[in-house]
């Protein structure tokens, strides 16, 4: 029988595997170091918090594993004999595949920081880390100050677990807003904004210099490159993005660039190898997404494109319309298509935005100002509707269209406080237009296009 | 802000003390006068009994209720002893040990506490409610900008079964087997409410009116809590108005009031099955000897039952009875909700649940056969089984364990819905509505799903919420009560609680949306 052996059991290999397992009664292993069973990464920072237990982020209950017989293996990949079709593992032990998959994601970035390895300096991605953090940093006496350099996703997750450990963080931002590489300026500002009412000492255009060290090898400060300030501090939290995890690789005959690469199918130079999650890298962007995507959601969609072919149906990778979202402390935020930032704006793309007076609300519609035709949206304490969204992309609808038909998209809990009206208002008198907002419809949110 | 927090616990932490220990303080005398009218009263002929009680407690000074409950039961227990051997079955005392005792006692009272109930009700009630105040207002101000806030949740002792949790585990579940089956020993408690009772209904308090002002004191109390908590959430904070309002407006100040008015104690939210002895013989007797309003009430009962219970499930789900309006949803929903992340969600669980409850919904509706045969026909059995018998045994099993002992008691270790999820055969009975023919769903974001547990995690009825969520697919399942938390704590706004067209609210997906499939394809393979 044929035997298929995953490396990583994160969102990519598990999706894989059980989309295998539903078409196909192949041997299935999954080999991972960090746990033995699937959790959802991104509820990590929920465990440290208390939100949850480490068991509440396994979408899967223990059993569920030998009751579809998916071998579970834990041990680190020390080599890929792609010859023999045979993994090493570091303990010595080795397997034998027909397939292999590698879905072995990301770690975090470190840019040759001086003290970037000492004892307390750490990325928030793996379940180790979480570990670590409950050592550096279990409460404020322990720990009197962290420091967090990267203004992404991860950290201000990272800065909003120390913060609800009444830890005082300092969050170093090397952009003059956060985030505003992604996010347009209205909607970084309010961000900026929100962290500093969560009493995070946010520090905007400031760059780390080198991490300090104590007689123990462990953290005692960093320095400010800008201002050369020492920031005493017990722990410090890099989370300058992620990279893809493929150390193991580079003595392979897998082509490597800076992930594992990979054409529409997924597979890679070497027959029988495949690659997916956030480790693998596309020889050619698929739309205007980027070639290495760390996202969740990408990475089930590559597993359950990959499962098909894997089972005799050959699929392409096929990203739809881009989505995201995120919650920045309190504050919710999806996208829907692609809204670039003030930075990274295209020529014709232009901005439609609205935001509140007193709440952490906002939108920004992007349409093509020669069309008219929606881009994107982003929106800020306002849920929406995701398949509306995408059906408005795929028929390429204009921004007038979208506006009309707020109401139907709109996902808040009911009884929440809409604000179409308000938005159509302010386009309407921005733009001379004169465009009526019609009352939601269950009729059009649920007939499919 | 902290320091009245702590301030506020120590006067809590008084008041119950206070509380607690008034069951063991307190003086009583059974006058002559009291001894006689009770036996009158209560229309004893046991001379047996009558004489050597006499001797043992009348006109005698008892500290604490525990000696003179015991001199009283045991009497009643050795007179029917000798009666059921002597065969002298009117002698025979039906009553049960404890609510006759009961009956001694309330009206023996001396001393302080009854001289002075509105002193000693400030010392229980007044500093509880105003210390647990004192401890819940400041998190406007800690908990920071609103939004939801768990932090620690898992954390804590009192909320993740540590040692508080199991301490007020024991204290609750003491509290309830007091107040179902030793009414006696809380008498000095039921003082405490004596002139609230008397300017509702005219009548003393009895243990079921202290019960139903302390549910009531409680519910305010923690929807003030909710208030605080999901400030940010307009959906939470009408429905804990909404049940507050049910539970002081019908259940507790209207029966109260139709009593003044001599009409019979009724809650007229209170559906059948789960005000189970609605169709019990002495309830349909009491309800058509009071006239026209009696009148009223049973067909009233009988069309909530039939016809709004139904036509508002298909129109809402069972949300509108669950999460809006039943008490004892009510009480899960404030004085439960620290503790709605402990409900099991294992399909070990689930599996458990749905025998159970349906099994509890077979019985009561068996239960209610035999009572309207028995009402009808005028014979006491059925098929050899005693009327009197299956509804002692609902009464005790379901009425009085498994609703309140269990289903409240164990709020702090198995979550706040143990009686709803488990128990109820009104909830079976609206979730079979609401799975078959409702327009109620939870409609899913799938694609945006980060299957990060917390809306499984949150879910008080134990439904894996993030299986559904994950896969993009509506979830309807006869158990959710619509409490709207898993929407709530959704990081990344998945969830939405609808009520649409009933038409295509169960999706299965095929594929998650987000991967472009190639229709036709997906079309030609079906």
């Amino acid at each position: 029988m044929e035997q298929i052996v995953i490396i990583g059991n994160g969102i990519s290999g598990v999706t894989a595997a059980r989309h295998i397992r539903k078409n196909s009664n192949k041997k299935i292993t999954l080999v991972s170091a960090e746990t033995k069973y699937f959790f959802s990464r991104t509820a990590l920072m929920y465990v440290y918090m208390g939100h949850m237990k480490f068991e509440h982020t396994q979408p899967y209950e223990n059993w569920f594993w030998k009751k579809n017989n998916i071998e579970l293996k834990q041990g680190y990949v020390g080599k890929i004999n792609t010859d023999d079709k045979i993994l090493e593992l570091t303990n010595g032990t080795s397997i034998t595949y027909n397939k292999l998959i590698i879905a072995t994601g990301s770690k975090p970035n470190k840019f040759g920081w001086p003290g970037q390895d000492l004892d307390g300096v750490m990325g928030m991605y793996h379940k180790q880390d979480l570990e670590k953090l409950e050592k550096y940093a279990p409460n404020n006496k322990a720990c009197n100050r962290a420091v967090i350099v990267g203004g992404g996703l991860i950290g201000i997750e990272l800065a909003e677990m120390l913060r609800s450990r009444d830890i005082p963080v300092t969050f170093l931002v090397r952009e003059d807003s956060f985030w505003n590489g992604v996010l347009p300026a209205q909607e970084s500002e309010m961000i900026n904004k929100h962290i500093k009412e969560h009493h995070i000492d946010l520090r905007l255009s400031t760059n780390l210099k080198e991490i300090k060290s104590d007689e123990n090898g462990r953290v005692r400060s960093v320095i400010i490159e800008e201002t050369g300030e020492e920031i005493f501090c017990n722990l410090v939290g890099l989370t300058a993005g992620v990279t893809p995890n493929i150390d193991f690789l580079k003595d392979s005959k897998i082509d490597i660039k800076r992930g594992v690469l990979v054409n529409r199918f997924l597979e890679t130079n070497v027959e029988g190898i495949y690659a997916i999650g956030d480790c693998a890298e596309q020889h050619e962007a698929i739309g205007q997404r980027r070639n290495i995507e760390a996202v969740w959601y990408t990475g089930r969609m590559m597993g359950e494109a990959l499962a098909q072919t894997i089972c005799n149906k050959k699929t392409e990778y096929n990203p739809g319309h881009w989505f995201n979202s995120a919650k920045f402390l309190d504050i919710e935020y999806q996208t829907y298509g692609w809204v670039f930032s003030e930075r990274n704006k295209k020529e014709n793309e232009a901005y439609f935005q609205w935001q509140h007076p007193t709440e952490n609300k906002c939108i920004t519609i992007s349409f093509d100002k020669n069309t008219n035709q929606f881009l994107g949206i982003n929106t800020f304490g306002i849920r929406m509707r995701h398949e509306i969204f995408d059906s408005w992309l795929t028929q390429e609808k204009s921004i007038e269209h979208v506006l009309e038909y707020l109401a139907d998209a709109n996902f808040d809990p009911e009884f929440y406080k809409l604000h179409e009206a308000e938005i159509v208002a302010k386009f309407n008198l921005e733009n001379n237009a004169n465009i009526q907002l019609k009352k939601k419809s269950w009729t059009r949110i649920f007939t499919k296009a | 802000m902290k320091l009245i927090k702590q301030i506020g616990l120590i006067v809590f932490l008084i008041g119950l003390l206070a509380f607690t220990s008034l069951i063991f303080i307190g003086k009583f005398n059974v006058t002559s006068e009291i001894f006689n009218s009770t036996i009158k009263n209560k229309g004893i002929k046991s001379e047996w009994f009558i004489n050597s009680l006499k001797t043992k407690i009348v006109d005698k000074e008892f500290t604490g209720t525990f000696k003179l409950s015991s001199e009283i039961t045991t009497s009643v227990e050795t007179a029917n002893k000798i009666h059921r051997k002597n065969k002298e079955w009117d002698k025979v005392i039906w009553d049960k040990p404890h609510s006759l005792s009961y009956q001694f006692i309330k009206a023996a009272g001396i001393g302080s506490i009854p001289e002075n109930k509105g002193l000693y009700w400030f010392l229980t009630f007044g500093l509880g409610v105003i210390g647990a105040l004192m401890f819940i207002v400041p998190n406007v101000i800690i908990l920071g900008p609103p939004g939801i806030k768990n932090d620690g949740i898992f954390l804590e002792a009192a909320t993740n079964r540590g040692w508080i949790g199991w301490f007020a585990f024991i204290f609750l579940v003491g509290f309830y087997i007091l107040l179902y089956f030793y009414p006696d020993l809380i008498v000095n408690w039921v003082y405490l409410v004596d002139p609230i009772s008397e300017s509702l209904s005219g009548n003393s308090a009895s243990q079921w009116f202290l019960y139903g002002f302390l549910y009531c004191t409680v519910m305010t109390v923690m929807a003030i809590r909710m208030y605080i908590k999901y400030r940010h959430n307009k959906y939470q904070i009408l429905r804990t108005t909404s049940v507050l309002f049910f539970q002081i407006v019908f259940a507790f100040l209207i029966p109260e009031i139709l009593v003044r008015f001599e009409k019979p104690w009724y809650d007229f939210k209170n559906a059948f099955p789960l005000d189970y002895d609605f169709f019990f013989k002495w309830n349909l007797e009491e309800l058509l000897s009071s006239g026209t309003f009696g009148l009223f009430i049973l067909v009233w009962g009988i069309v909530l039952t039939i016809v709004v219970v139904p036509v508002m499930v298909y129109f809402f789900g069972k949300r509108w009875y669950c999460s809006w309006v039943c008490g004892c949803g009510g009480l899960a929903e404030t004085l439960g909700d620290p503790y709605r992340q402990l409900s099991s969600k294992t399909l070990l669980s689930w599996r458990v649940e749905r025998i159970v409850i349906h099994s509890v919904l077979i019985f009561a509706l068996v239960m209610t056969g035999f009572a309207l045969y028995t009402f009808f026909s005028g014979a006491s059995e059925v098929l050899g089984i005693k009327t009197q018998t299956i509804q002692d045994i609902y009464g005790f099993l379901i009425g009085s364990i498994f609703a309140g002992v269990i289903g409240t008691g164990f709020y702090p270790i198995f979550g706040n819905r143990v009686w709803c999820r488990f128990g109820c055969p009104l909830a079976a009975y609206l979730g079979f509505v609401q799975r078959f023919k409702s327009r109620f769903r939870i409609t899913t974001n799938g694609g945006q799903c980060i299957s990060c547990g917390n809306c499984s995690t949150y879910c008080e009825m134990g439904i894996d919420v993030r299986a559904y969520a994950q896969k993009g697919e509506n979830i309807i399942r006869s158990s959710c009560v619509g409490c709207g938390v898993c929407s709530a704590v959704c990081p990344r706004g998945v969830l939405k609680l609808e009520n649409g067209p009933e038409e295509g609210r169960i999706n299965p997906t095929d594929i998650l949306l987000g991967n472009d499939v190639d229709l036709m394809e997906l079309v030609n393979k079906k």
